[in-house]
């Protein structure tokens, strides 16, 4: 009951007089964290250095596992893809998410509504179920090879190649599209694209060079959640794709799980957390510039 | 004009398009897990309620449901009264190391699953807490808290601070004060935290398949292995359930927040 007796450092200073009441202490709230600190010290942060740790130590302390990573072929051939995966998935997530995000905020209430709806149900419904919905979909005798087979298409392997796997990520993941698409859209002034117009903007003109610059924060927004969780993914590329054409967070969960190099499985996991981590920084970095040429 | 009309009714179709390719795909589990043949072969051209009762029947399946709900519901628990505390900390403690707090915080959010999973599998070994409910809470949690502190955060950012003051200053206790006026206040940001924890829980799947035990294992552990390792209808039946309970909640709890407001 430490946390409710914490909560009380709010109240405290009143017997002290007034001014204390509207200025509590700035400690005490401080001591309200550290119980969700310390269990992200212990279950987050520990694990993470563990990884560390064994990338640098395991077998032997040096950077033998690094230099294995990089001298094999099959690694690198392995980060590429990793890489280009994300990339496509990234792209097309855009490329369906822009125009819905912008439907939504011209729509009537009931109708953004139901968009809206369309959107949160594969959001909150398990990832596990969406998966296996996949490998129903696109196994060799499924129904898009059904439906192609009809019109004299295919069959073409879906499953266990590179393409399943990209279109089972990019439905998985477009709701991390869409939701920050509207975010910025929805408050984007309508007004002006009808200004722009009046100045004698063509229609595409006008969205192109007013609306879609205004946009743009929340397509790195979301390019970036995409990105980021495309990289990681493991459940998705494990089941629609091939142990052939294995992404980097199945080859570490080969190298633990499987061959127990706990080394090996850490060095790719420190390579796969440093390249998440730059993206990340490399978005900050860019958006501040952005920033600045706004605001100068 | 008319070139703009067009446009519009381009841009109805493909949102119509897009909004079906979004829902429509998972909905091809709910016919086959009616299927009477051992397959998962689509469209099922027999039918049968067998892998409803085989899932009820198999203890495998049945703990593997319970185990996730007992998880679930205590990282609920545990995460939101983590989350919101440090939340209400966070909003108001003036120290230096706020910013790295916060920032910790949200750090489980973009740390690659599998990264993580192979650390907690490190320690966990080390801890004995493989195959255990106080293991899969606390990997959980950590997992969770972000989803509680940014409802929260958001929920504490427009209240007005004064209540307290006046509540304090009228006599209530510091308990009292939060539980009648701050908590009341904030408790639409306290619920989605508690959903999405409760949801993040419930979905977990990859540091899930490290830290599970053959006696011991989560729905979507469980779920996982059997894609894996057999063509059994059952998880068709399992998803279903699990896609029915899904839809029910996001829907109660749209028409919920849509009476609130109306109300308001």
């Amino acid at each position: 009951m430490a946390l409710l007796d914490e909560l009380s450092g709010a109240a405290r200073p009143v017997t002290k007089g007034r001014a204390a009441a509207r200025e509590p202490g700035a400690r005490r709230p401080a001591l309200l964290i550290l119980p969700a600190l310390i269990a992200l010290a212990v279950f987050f942060l520990y694990p993470l250095a563990v990884v560390g740790w064994n990338a640098f130590t395991d077998p032997e302390p040096g950077l033998g596992n690094f230099t294995w990573f990089f001298s094999e072929p099959a690694n690198i051939a392995t980060l590429v893809r990793t890489f280009t995966t994300a990339l496509w998935v990234t792209l097309v997530s855009l490329v369906l998410s822009y125009p819905y995000a912008y439907a939504m905020t011209v729509a009537g209430t009931r109708v953004r509504a139901a968009l809206m709806m369309l959107v949160l149900l594969p959001f909150w419904t398990s990832l596990m179920v969406r998966t296996f919905a996949w490998v129903i979909l696109l196994q060799d005798t499924g129904v898009i090879n059904q439906i192609l087979g009809a019109v004299g298409l295919g069959p073409f392997s879906l499953i266990r190649t590179q393409t399943g796997v990209i279109i089972g990520m990019v439905q998985l993941l477009m709701p991390f599209m869409v939701l920050p698409l509207y975010a910025v859209m929805s408050g984007i002034d309508k007004r002006l694209l009808p200004a722009a117009r009046s100045l004698g903007a063509r229609p595409a003109t006008a969205f192109v060079t007013v609306y879609m610059p205004l946009s743009l924060p929340g397509v790195s927004a979301g390019c970036l959640t995409v990105f980021i969780s495309a990289l990681g993914f493991y459940i998705t590329p494990a089941l629609l794709g091939s142990p052939t054409d294995a992404l980097i967070s199945q080859q570490i969960f080969t190298q633990v799980n499987g061959l127990l190099k706990w080394g090996r499985g850490g060095a790719m996991g420190v390579i796969l957390l440093g390249l998440t981590l730059a993206m990340i920084a490399l978005l900050a970095v860019s958006l501040r510039r952005a920033g600045k040429r706004v605001s100068g | 004009m008319r070139t703009s009309r067009v446009g519009r009714g381009l841009l109805w179709a493909l949102c119509a398009l897009i909004g079906c390719w979004l829902v429509v795909p998972v909905l091809v589990v709910i016919p086959l897990s009616f299927t009477g043949k051992p397959s998962l072969k689509f469209p099922p051209d027999s039918w049968s309620t067998q892998w409803y009762a085989n899932f009820f029947g198999d203890s495998a399946w049945t703990s593997a449901f319970w185990t996730s709900v007992q998880v679930a519901l205590l990282v609920t628990v545990v995460a939101t009264t983590l989350g919101t505390a440090a939340a209400i900390g966070l909003t108001r403690a003036r120290v230096r190391w706020l910013g790295a707090a916060q920032g910790a915080m949200l750090a489980p959010m973009i740390v690659p699953g599998v990264v993580l999973a192979i650390g907690t599998y490190s320690v966990f070994l080390k801890l004995q807490l493989v195959g255990t409910l106080a293991g899969f809470v606390m990997a959980h949690t950590v997992l969770a808290l972000p989803f509680v502190m940014i409802p929260v955060t958001a929920s504490l950012r427009g209240f007005d601070r004064r209540l307290e003051n006046a509540a304090a200053s009228l006599g209530a206790g510091a308990w009292t004060t939060f539980r009648s006026v701050t908590l009341p206040l904030v408790a639409p940001g306290v619920a989605s935290g508690a959903l999405f924890a409760f949801v993040t829980s419930f979905d977990e799947v990859v540091v899930s398949l490290f830290i599970q035990s053959p006696y011991l294992q989560t729905l979507p552990v469980k779920m996982y292995a059997s894609v894996t390792r057999e063509t059994d209808p059952t998880i068709a039946a399992a998803a279903t359930m699990i896609i029915v309970l899904t839809t029910t909640l996001v829907f109660a709890a749209t028409f919920f927040v849509a009476r609130r407001t109306r109300a308001k």
